[in-house]
């Protein structure tokens, strides 16, 4: 793994960057870099974001120096990682193609197999949650079967569902409320990553485990109400 | 309940409660919010006799009418000069003033600027959603009801306004003309010279697509380096500039996405996110690069500001009082002129 690097972000953030790859390993020293920041409990900072590659970390410039408080990070880094503890697994209900995932047949069409294939491809793997971002609980996963791998759309569509299944380049995505989208839209699940007024109001952490359950479409509506009503509906698994 | 309330009779689409803002789910994906103009956030609380972060209004550009409903209500407008009045009677904004039940506060579009506060005393008596008052419009959360203001929104209050004077602070300035500082990075190595030295030597204008989650700039576009416009998506900060592949940036702002996918060329300092804000489409902005240590140094010289904001109010003169002030100061003008 590359050293890492530190990045500035203004007088209110700093980055580490461990590199510029999709990585599991390299995510997980973001995570545990993330683990030991929060521990030491450095003065100033304000909030930390792990992201694929690298550590943000929020700080107040008049309660800290953002190149002293980096260079403490970066100090932090050089510990060993440690295993990865305390991580999730879910599955995750998902209603795939017809109005639910749009894409469903074209991206069949463009690997030249079925849709159902592409559902078997699509719901197979682990993947590995390596970021949480974009908009709240928008779940970026990694593991993706690479001949499923298609990149992102020539024009976003403006609108798309809450709860969209879908994929982009090398990439999966779990989204939470609607929004503009380049991706290819496989499905939908009644899961609620992010729901203000539920506890938890967000899901997932990063560094957790989904697998994606196909459920057919007459199961929609009494999942989808009673993760409305505040359920979780994503069924948590033993690893 | 107390029973005051400000009645919010008509007001622009884009007005909403803002406080402090939001912090710690940013690794969840949502970001802080809080004011476009944080200086101005800050005085009107000043003014209003509020404890700093107090929840308050943010008009954008368009104007508004409130009613004080239930008791007198204490109120103050600091930012962007939106022309203020009571029941047809002109007020000064960068003062406090009081609202008393049944008379109606007209605010209309500010001659500069895009953005102010408008603080009330004691705040506003509405739940908090994770820790803040403040609108994240997309999520949905905070505001009233997880939405901006509207008419018809009875916003209620702790309580009537106490009998502590009224006073004023000097008009905040809008820094126009002023060049919006940066600090280079994080992503700053990926771009050529001359994508660098567009950065900083050209002008840029607002576009039309500019809101509380970033504003696109217009101009002359910025080269990128040999590895294009695509990085594997990191964190954002208020300040971003990305640059996408059409070498036009976006400055990220208070709503803003929590991560990013097109490289950060630099960093609008926090001190200057309010001059970005400020700036109304077709306004120009020029950035000019400084270093991370006179970043810092410029954002605790605007803390020393803030938290001396309470020792700079000032006496609310009366109009005589002003007439008198005014007169002293153009004979000391006509002195130093002779």
């Amino acid at each position: 793994m590359p050293d890492p690097r530190l990045l500035p972000c203004g007088d209110t953030a700093f980055t580490v960057e461990f590199g510029d790859a999709i990585d599991a390993g390299v995510n997980a020293a973001v995570l545990a870099l993330e683990a030991r920041v929060l521990a030491a409990g450095l003065p100033g900072v304000l909030e930390t974001v792990p992201t694929y590659r690298s550590l943000t970390v929020h700080l107040d410039p008049l309660a800290a120096d953002p190149a002293e408080t980096g260079a403490a990070v970066l100090r932090l880094a050089d510990a060993d990682s440690a295993a990865e503890a305390g991580r999730r697994h879910w599955r995750i209900p998902v209603v795939y193609g017809g109005d639910f995932g749009i894409d469903l047949e074209g991206v069949a069409a463009h690997h030249g197999i079925t849709a159902e294939e592409v559902i078997a491809r699509h719901s197979a793997p682990d993947y590995r949650i390596f970021m949480i971002g974009f908009l709240p609980g928008y779940a970026y996963l990694g593991g993706l079967d690479p001949r499923l791998a298609l990149s992102r759309r020539p024009a976003p569509r403006p609108v798309t569902p809450a709860g969209t299944i879908s994929i982009g380049g090398p990439q999966a995505l779990v989204a939470s409320i609607a929004a503009p989208s380049g991706w290819h839209l496989l499905g939908r699940t009644p899961v609620r990553s992010f729901k203000p007024g539920r506890d938890p109001v967000f899901l997932f952490e990063p560094g957790d485990t989904v697998r994606f359950e196909p459920i057919p479409e007459s199961r929609w509506g009494e999942l989808d109400r009673a993760a409305a009503a505040g359920e979780i509906v994503a069924e948590r698994v033993a690893p | 309940m107390s029973g005051v309330h400000l009645h919010v009779l008509d007001c622009g689409a884009a007005t909403s409660l803002q406080d402090a803002g939001r912090r710690g789910y940013q690794r969840q994906g949502l970001s802080p919010s809080g004011p476009m103009d944080a200086l101005a956030f800050a005085a009107a609380n000043v003014l209003a006799g509020n404890p700093p972060g107090t929840v308050a209004i943010e008009m954008a550009l368009a104007g508004g009418r409130f009613r004080a409903e239930g008791g007198p209500v204490r109120l103050a407008l600091a930012g962007a000069p939106f022309g203020l009045r009571i029941d047809g009677e002109p007020v000064a904004d960068h003062r406090a003033f009081t609202l008393h039940a049944g008379e109606t506060l007209a605010l209309t579009p500010p001659k500069a600027g895009l953005f102010a506060c408008l603080a009330v005393q004691g705040g506003f008596d509405l739940p908090e959603a994770l820790g803040s008052r403040a609108l994240h419009l997309r999520a949905a959360l905070g505001g009233v009801d997880g939405r901006g203001l509207r008419a018809g929104d009875r916003l209620p209050l702790p309580g009537a306004a106490d009998t502590r004077p009224e006073r004023c602070l000097d008009a905040l300035s809008l820094d126009p003309g002023e060049p919006v500082r940066i600090v280079l990075g994080p992503q700053g190595d990926l771009f050529p010279e001359a994508g660098l030295a567009t950065l900083t030597g050209a002008a840029f204008t607002v576009s039309n697509r500019a809101d509380r989650m970033g504003y696109q700039l217009d101009g002359p576009a910025i080269a990128h380096g040999p590895t294009g416009f695509n990085v594997v998506s990191d964190a954002t900060v208020a300040g971003s500039i990305q640059v996408p592949g059409n070498g036009r940036p976006i400055v990220l702002m208070a709503d803003r996405q929590t991560t990013g996918g097109y490289p950060k060329i630099a960093t609008v300092i926090s001190a200057d996110l309010r001059r970005i804000a400020q700036r109304r489409p077709g306004e120009t902005v020029r950035f000019r690069a400084i270093g991370l240590d006179e970043a810092v140094a410029v954002a605790r010289a605007r803390g020393r500001l803030v938290a001396a904001l309470p020792d700079a109010l000032r006496p609310v003169l009366s109009a005589d009082e002003r007439l008198l002030s005014a007169n002293v100061a153009g004979n000391v003008v006509d002195a130093l002129s002779d």
